[in-house]
């Protein structure tokens, strides 16, 4: 029989298999920890922060930190809840994200953890940084507007379509997706059909031509929040009321 | 008891914000036996005649006489609500931050394929309002205390949170009400 590992999250007991991470024990266990880059299927990454939870009271990334046998994990608190908040925040000001007039709106995880979360407006200062787009594929665009740098595309590219079609340049502010072509997507062997497309949680990596065409009202995020598929227990705070201010001074 | 007031205004918007306002249908006269309305483009008053509970602002600010007219919707109103994508992050009209004002005018009134400009001359009027260097959210420009996002809000998201608003009851908006687009 194999062995397993018996911890707690938020108090209710959790089992795991060993090596299997924190995320993957919840997901089974029916409690929602909010990710962004993390995807089933592909290798933990750790780069969005926002399923950092307090393992022991030290906080941790659930999707890349594996159970351990006794440890004690802090997910549904309010400080954790309102560390989320603010990263959610940072990407939509960090980016230029005009939900108005974006294809994925309405099934775009970052737009519905925004949702999930009651935010209103973000609490801090819109950048309206300067990004280029490239659009020399014929049946691929990538909006860098809209990327957030989670590098599902890249690691599904390797792992899912065994190519190698983009990764990151640059450091800091300055870092960005870049196909792995002197002359941008046109250079590479991307296929409108690569699971790589379909792994970009947001409007940034896409199929051209196929936009808008899910109706208001149908589309994944219209009327059930991000991550309630997953929730045998939801989380407590799900709606507006603490956040209606939503600029803080 | 006299009827609260409230103002309303679109500055750098398109008027869907308020389109969406009379969208609430026969709501509406349930609304006007709890407002008064002050200063609106619903009644064509041009300025304030009173004190305001409600001010609502569509719209950011993309020009100097957006400034001044969302400063006095502050000093006039009790509480000041940002309506729709446009008065909380720009919308629409902030594509233009991207673009030096420079360029921006030359393309509207010199280059552009559908200008007939002879003179060669950008609008210098004095009674044309001077553009901002970019399009500014509300908030950035004056405090504001509430917000309601959508482009535009649904009746439905107006709606509630005015009710709730008038009566000092606290605004809670459920999942679908929340809409960015
Ligand atoms: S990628 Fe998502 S958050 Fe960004 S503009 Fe599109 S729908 Fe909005
Ligand atoms: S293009 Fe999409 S999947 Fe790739 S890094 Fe950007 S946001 Fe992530
Ligand atoms: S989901 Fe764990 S760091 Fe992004």
């Amino acid at each position: 029989m194999e062995q397993t590992l018996e911890f707690t999250i938020d108090g209710l007991p959790v089992t795991a298999a060993p090596g299997e991470t924190i995320m993957a024990a919840a997901d089974a266990a029916g409690i929602y920890i909010p990710r962004l880059c993390a995807m089933k299927g592909l290798s933990p990454f750790g780069a969005c922060r926002l399923c950092t939870v307090l393992v022991d009271g030290r906080s941790q990334s659930a999707c890349t930190q594996p159970a351990a046998a006794g440890m004690v994990v802090e997910n549904d608190t309010e400080q954790l809840q309102g560390f989320r908040k603010n990263l959610i925040d940072m990407l939509f000001v960090e980016g230029n994200h005009f939900c108005m007039a974006c294809e994925k709106s309405g099934n775009c995880e970052l737009q519905a953890l925004a949702y999930r979360f009651g935010i209103l407006a973000p609490k801090y200062q819109y950048q309206f940084p300067q990004r280029e787009i490239d659009a020399s594929h014929p049946d691929v665009l990538l909006d860098r507007n809209r990327c957030i740098l989670c590098a599902r595309c890249v690691r599904a590219s390797q792992e899912l379509d065994g190519k190698e079609i983009a990764g990151f340049v640059g450091r800091g502010g300055e870092k960005h997706l870049a196909a792995s072509s002197g002359c941008g997507f046109v250079g590479t062997d991307v296929a409108a059909d690569d699971a790589a497309l379909a792994a970009c949680p947001v409007g940034a990596l896409l199929r051209k031509r196929v936009g808008f065409s899910t109706p208001i009202g149908q589309r994944k995020y219209d009327h059930q929040p991000i991550g309630c598929e997953k929730e045998l227990r939801p989380e407590k705070s799900s709606t507006t009321s603490d956040v209606q201010k939503g600029v803080a001074s | 008891m006299s009827k609260a007031r409230m103002a309303t205004v679109s500055l750098a918007g398109c008027f869907g914000c308020h389109m969406s306002l009379l969208d609430i249908d026969e709501r509406i006269l349930q609304l006007v036996e709890l407002v008064e309305f002050d200063r609106s483009p619903i009644n064509d008053f041009k300025s304030f005649t009173g004190r305001c509970a409600v001010g609502l602002i569509e719209g950011g600010c993309c020009n100097e006489e957006n400034v001044h007219v969302l400063r006095s919707f502050r000093e006039h109103c009790d509480v000041l609500v940002s309506i729709g994508d446009c008065a909380i992050m720009g919308g629409l009209p902030a594509y233009r931050n991207f673009v030096p004002l420079k360029e921006c005018m030359e393309e509207a009134y010199l280059n552009g394929p559908t200008v007939y400009n002879p003179s060669g001359e950008l609008p210098k009027d004095r009674e044309v309002p001077l553009l901002l260097n970019k399009v500014y959210p509300c908030h950035e420009v004056v405090k504001i205390d509430y917000y309601l996002p959508g482009c535009p809000p649904p009746a439905d998201t107006l709606w509630a949170a005015l009710t709730a608003l008038l009566t000092d009851q606290p605004v809670e908006l459920p999942y679908e009400l929340i809409k960015y687009d």
